[in-house]
C-alpha cells in the first residue's frame, strides 16, 4: 500500500475515529460523511472509538500474502464493537485461545511492511481482555 | 424484451497451463464456442469478457480489445468489453451479453472469461485475490480469502449442526463428478481422509476445502431466440438473468454465513422465470470453499439453513441425487480460474440441457441453474436456462 493511502487513513488506524449519526444515533466505522438511514437528514459528527468488543467469528490465518507470511500462523476475527459496528482485525494472542464471544481490547501494534526496506504499517490489533 | 438463447459454447481445459499464454487460452475459447455455433467472426456484433485481474497477474489491461484482436476480429471494429466483479466477473459477462441480446441493440454476441493465474507466484496470487475484498479494511489488517470464508465456516459451525466430515464430504462428490469431467483440473476421485488429513489453510478449513488456482478460458454465443435455429438445432433458453450486490466486506454483512446477495439475486431470478426451486434438475454453485457449496445451497432455496450438510451427506447433492449440485466438478475440482468460471458454469449446464455430459450426464435434464459468486457475497449473479 502507497504511504500516501496509509496516511490518509492514519486517523482511524492508529486512535480509531469513526462518525456518527445524532440523528438516529448509529455510529459508523470505518467513518462515513452520509447516514444511509437518514440520508440528508443525518447529522453526522466524529467520534473516538473506545475499541473494546467482542469477538463474532475467528481463524487461524496458516497461509498468507507475502506482506503477512513471517506472522503466520495468525489469529484473525471478525470483532464487534461495543458501540455497534463490526471491523476485522488481528487478535494477539495463540491460535488455541481464541473462542466466538471473547472480550477483546485495542492495542497498537506494527500491521506490515513493504519488503525489508521498506515503510513500516501500524495500526491497531486487538488483545484479550479478559 | 426478446427472449435469449445460447447456441454455442466452448471451453479448455483448466489446470496450471505452463507452456499457454492469456492470449491463447481465449482463442482457444472462443474458436471452439464459434464452431460449436457454426457462427463465423464477421457476423460477431459484440464481444464481452469476463476477468478479474489480468493486470495483477499478467501486469495487462486492456484485454477487450486485445481479445477481440487475437480473436481476428480487429479489422471487424467490433465492441469488445471487458467485464470486472472479482470471481463473478465471468457471471456478469453473460448477463451483458444476454442484455445486450435481449435489448434488441446486438444479435450475435460472445460472452467469456478468461484468467491466466499461474503466471505469477502463490503469495502474489494470494494478495491479487484478496482485492476481491476490501483492500483497506479487510487486506490491509492481514485477512486472506481462505481466511474470510474461514470466519464464515466458524459462524456457520458454531450455530447450525455442520459436522467436519459433513464439510469434506462435499469436496469428495466434487472430486467425484471432476474425475468424470475431461476438462477438469483433477479427474481423480479423492476420500474423506485425504480432506481431512490435508494441512490446514485457515481454520477450520483444509487445502481440500479451497478451490485451486487455475488457468483457463470459456466462452459462449447468444443471439435472439427466434435467430437461434439458425445455427443450431439445439438451442438452450435463458429463462433468467438476476444479478444482486452486498457491502463490500464480510463484517458489514446482516448475517456472517448467509449471502443476501445470492438470497435475492435467486429470488429475482426465480421470479424471472416464473419457476421454484423443485424445477431445477442440476445447478452449478460457487463452491470456491466447501463451506460455500453449503451456503449456496440455503441461500438459494433448495432447503432450509442449517439443512445442506446433512444432503450432502445423504447424497442428494450427488450425480444421481435428487439435485445433483456440481456436475462439472464445481470450483474445487474442474479449477476456478477466476474470470472464467461464471461462463464454465454457463457451458457446463448447456452441455447437460443438450444431453452431451457423458459421464456425467442427468437423465432428462430440463432446466439448470449457475450460481457465481464475487468476493465473500458482495456481488452474485443467477441464471436459469432450459431447453
Ligand atoms: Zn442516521
Amino acid at each position: 500500500m502507497s504511504v500516501a493511502r496509509f496516511w490518509r487513513k492514519i486517523p482511524q488506524r492508529y486512535n480509531l475515529i469513526g462518525t456518527r449519526c445524532t440523528t438516529c444515533g448509529r455510529y459508523f466505522f470505518p467513518p462515513r460523511s452520509f447516514c444511509p438511514e437518514c440520508r440528508r437528514a443525518g447529522k453526522i459528527v466524529d467520534h473516538k472509538f473506545a475499541g473494546n468488543g467482542k469477538i463474532v467469528t475467528f481463524t487461524v490465518i496458516r497461509t498468507a500474502s507475502e506482506q503477512f507470511e513471517q506472522l503466520t500462523p495468525y489469529v484473525f476475527a471478525i470483532i464487534e464493537l461495543d458501540e455497534g459496528p463490526r471491523i476485522s482485525a488481528q487478535i494477539v494472542c495463540s491460535p488455541d485461545e481464541a473462542r466466538i464471544g471473547m472480550r477483546v481490547k485495542p492495542v497498537f501494534r506494527r500491521i506490515g511492511a513493504d519488503g525489508v526496506s521498506g515503510v513500516i504499517y501500524y495500526g491497531t490489533k486487538y488483545a484479550p481482555a479478559e | 424484451m426478446r427472449d435469449v438463447a445460447v447456441i454455442g459454447a466452448g471451453c479448455t481445459t483448466f489446470g496450471e497451463k505452463w507452456d499457454t499464454s492469456f492470449r491463447n487460452l481465449f482463442v482457444e475459447a472462443g474458436a471452439l464456442a464459434l464452431e460449436d455455433a457454426g457462427v463465423a467472426g464477421e457476423q460477431i456484433d459484440a464481444l464481452y469478457v469476463g476477468n478479474m485481474s489480468a493486470g495483477r497477474f499478467i501486469e495487462q489491461e486492456h484485454v477487450g480489445a486485445l481479445i477481440a484482436d487475437y480473436a481476428g476480429l480487429a479489422s471487424h471494429h467490433v465492441p469488445a468489453t471487458r467485464v470486472e466483479a472479482a470471481c463473478a466477473s465471468g457471471g456478469l459477462s453473460f448477463r451483458q451479453a444476454v442484455i445486450a441480446v435481449a435489448s434488441g441493440l446486438e444479435d450475435i454476441v460472445v460472452a467469456a472469461g478468461v484468467e491466466k493465474m499461474t503466471d505469477v507466484g502463490t503469495g502474489a496470487s494470494v494478495d491479487a485475490l484478496a482485492g476481491a475484498a476490501d483492500r483497506e479494511w479487510e487486506g490491509f489488517a492481514g485477512a486472506t480469502f481462505p481466511g474470510l470464508y474461514a470466519m464464515i465456516a466458524r459462524d456457520y459451525m458454531h450455530r447450525y449442526p455442520l459436522t467436519r466430515e459433513q464439510l469434506g464430504l462435499v469436496a469428495v462428490k466434487n472430486h467425484y463428478n471432476g474425475a468424470r469431467n475431461p476438462i477438469a483440473q483433477f479427474q481423480q476421485e479423492i476420500n474423506l481422509e485425504t480432506v481431512l488429513k490435508s494441512s490446514l489453510v485457515a481454520d477450520p478449513l483444509r487445502l481440500f476445502d479451497c478451490s485451486p488456482i487455475t488457468d483457463g478460458a470459456a466462452a459462449v454465443v447468444v443471439a435472439p431466440l427466434d435467430r437461434a435455429r439458425e445455427f443450431t438445432d439445439t438451442p438452450i433458453r435463458v429463462l433468467a438473468s438476476a444479478q444482486a450486490s452486498d457491502t463490500i466486506t464480510l463484517h458489514d454483512r446482516r448475517d456472517i454465513s448467509t449471502l443476501d446477495a445470492t438470497i435475492a439475486a435467486g429470488q429475482r431470478a426465480f421470479r424471472m422465470a416464473g419457476l421454484s426451486p423443485s424445477d431445477i434438475d442440476m445447478v452449478e454453485v460457487h463452491d470456491c470453499f466447501t463451506i460455500a457449496e453449503i451456503c449456496a445451497i440455503e441461500d438459494l432455496g433448495f432447503c432450509r439453513k442449517g439443512e445442506a450438510g446433512r444432503l450432502t451427506e445423504e447424497g442428494v447433492t450427488a450425480l444421481n441425487g435428487d439435485l445433483p449440485v456440481n456436475t462439472s466438478g464445481g470450483l474445487k475440482a474442474c479449477g476456478h480460474p477466476v474470470g472464467a468460471t461464471g461462463i464454465k458454469q454457463v457451458y457446463e449446464i448447456t452441455q447437460q440441457l443438450r444431453g452431451e455430459a457423458g459421464r456425467r450426464q442427468i437423465t432428462g435434464a430440463q432446466i439448470g441453474m449457475t450460481h457465481n459468486v464475487g468476493g465473500t457475497g458482495a456481488t452474485v449473479a443467477v441464471h436459469i436456462l432450459g431447453v
